[in-house]
């Protein structure tokens, strides 16, 4: 920690000052080396060192927001893990994933998991749905240094607008990249290696006002396309039974499908791919 | 040349105690205690804005008494210094125990070198896997610490409502049983001539930390949910848990039960 000795044992003026609301600000002042974007690199690109996380599909649907990703990570031709995670709940009505550099992203996500934690106890109030992705937003620009150096993080930020006049569009899609944004999107987006064939997809089979389970068939289905046509993205692994991480954020809060859920949505889907291979 | 005025030690620490003692007993009282379920809390509070019970942590509250600017920058410390630790650590690694160590040195060097001394008392509370290991941390103006056993009350007459609390409190009790006592305990003090006084639910705030819940476990009980669990424990305490049709975002984060918050 950045604060000086004081014999007395107190907390440090810089806890106790009235201050800001933001736990980056804070950490910007109280442990800077806890920001991600904050620790020098030596020069020379690093694309290599870190392995890169792959396919993550939003879908809007009515009442609500899809948020899924793929299991795999990839460095170079090689798989690193066949069943890494990379969709999370921000919050309690918002949730958050990322392609690119794993550790850097995993690391972003949880550090804006407590932003936002951290600014709902202070302030005693949740960021609005556009304030949260305006955070998160200068969070993924304060990693631009790293990211010019091959360590690039693209999340892709989803919630339920608690403030939407329109229930049926209160699901939205934040997309970001690594100059930050954030672009708002419309029904659906997707970011990753994979994510031009995901998009390819759900451009022909998206449209409005789908129900979220109809949302999440979509989204496993986007994201087998993916895999079907990208390397770095890791299809349903029926033998090992890893799936890919599905999530929703409705007026009722996030939910996370369970695994046996999504093995089951997944099976149908490949199995209706053995009769037709193009979906 | 002139001279200094001399004040022995012992009588400015006397000065200071006082002022702070005074200052209060001025404001109304805060009960906290271990139940059933969890952790209550509940004080007597005019503002629906201005809280008294904050969340620090997962399984860690905070409540005080005395004047706001002054705990609620104690809050506001702890807030930090708790997501601090659970971000360079684990979430898991976030104690009350140490929360009150912090706010007792901050206390105590406030108290010894400031000319005036914080008017507050506080407590900070960790719920456990079960009632018994529940910890309840009373922190006075001066930076004593002590560990009370399953029930406090602090604020002006905080003797007399502890008399009442310990005569009717035990920790198997349900939400809405433990509601009802605190209420009754708070009322006791402070009526006309010595009378019990009953207080209404808007003049109350009150929250839990669930014993059962993953992750945070801080929740208000607001409006409806609380105008239930005062008029008839039982069914409140079935009723709470889908309670509070919330009127602001703060409070629907806190009942949104399907919200998923897994360590991170």
């Amino acid at each position: 920690m950045a604060a000086a000795f004081d014999p007395s044992g107190r907390l440090p003026d810089l806890f106790t000052n009235a201050g800001t609301s933001s736990f980056s600000a804070f950490l910007s002042k109280a442990a800077p080396e806890l920001l991600p974007g904050r620790r020098p690199l030596p020069p020379g690109m690093a694309t290599d060192l870190t392995p890169h996380a792959t396919t993550i599909v939003a879908i809007a649907a009515a009442g609500g927001v899809v948020l899924a990703g793929d299991r795999r990570a990839t460095m170079g031709n090689l798989i690193a893990q066949r069943d890494i995670e990379k969709v999370y709940p921000a919050d309690a009505y918002s949730l958050v994933g990322m392609a690119g550099a794993a550790g850097i992203g995993i690391e972003l996500i949880r550090l804006f998991r407590v932003e936002l934690e951290h600014y709902e106890k202070i302030e005693g109030a949740m960021l609005s749905l556009d304030g949260k992705a305006n955070r998160l937003a200068a969070m993924v620009r304060g990693n631009l240094g790293a990211a010019m150096q091959g360590l690039a993080v693209v999340p892709l930020f989803a919630g339920f607008d608690l403030a939407a006049t329109d229930p049926a569009k209160a699901g939205r899609i934040f997309s970001f990249d690594v100059t930050g944004g954030p672009y708002e999107e419309t029904g659906y987006d997707a970011v990753g290696s994979g994510s031009l064939f995901a998009k390819s997809a759900l451009k022909k089979r998206f449209r409005f006002g789908l129900s979220v389970d109809e949302a999440v068939r979509l989204a496993v289905e986007a994201l087998y396309d993916a895999a079907d046509d990208d390397t770095a993205t890791g299809g349903p692994d029926l033998t090992r039974r890893i799936y890919p991480v599905v999530m929703s954020a409705t007026a009722e809060g996030t939910h996370r499908f369970t695994e046996a859920e999504t093995a089951a949505i997944a099976e149908s889907v490949v199995a209706a791919r053995m009769e037709n291979p193009g979906g | 040349m002139a001279m200094q005025f001399y004040a022995s030690p012992e009588q400015i620490m006397r000065d200071r105690s006082e002022l702070a003692r005074k200052g209060i007993a001025r404001g109304r009282s805060a009960v906290v205690l271990s139940y059933a379920g969890g952790v209550l809390f509940v004080a007597e509070n005019l503002s629906s804005a201005l809280h008294k019970v904050g969340e620090i942590y997962d399984r860690i509250g905070f409540a005080a008494v005395g004047r706001y600017n002054e705990f609620e920058n104690l809050r506001r410390a702890g807030v930090r210094m708790a997501d601090l630790n659970g971000l360079s650590y684990d979430r898991r690694d976030v104690t009350g125990r140490a929360l009150a160590n912090a706010f007792a040195q901050t206390l105590g060097a406030i108290f010894t070198e400031q000319s005036k001394p914080f008017e507050v008392e506080i407590c900070v509370a960790q719920v456990g896997a079960t009632a018994e290991d529940d910890e309840l941390y009373r922190l006075t103006y001066d930076g004593s610490v002590n560990d009370e056993p399953g029930r406090m009350a602090m604020g002006g007459q905080a003797e007399a409502i502890a008399g009442v609390l310990k005569s009717h409190h035990r920790p198997d009790m349900s939400l809405g049983d433990a509601v009802k006592v605190a209420v009754q305990a708070l009322g006791s003090v402070g009526g006309e001539g010595g009378a019990a006084r009953t207080i209404a639910a808007d003049q109350l705030e009150v929250a839990i930390l669930d014993r059962d819940r993953v992750g945070r476990t801080f929740r208000r009980v607001t409006g409806a949910a609380l105008t239930a669990l005062l008029d008839d424990g039982e069914t409140a305490a079935a009723s709470a848990d889908a309670s509070t049709a919330p009127a602001d975002a703060a409070d629907s984060t806190e009942s949104a039960d399907g919200a998923e918050r897994p360590d991170s």
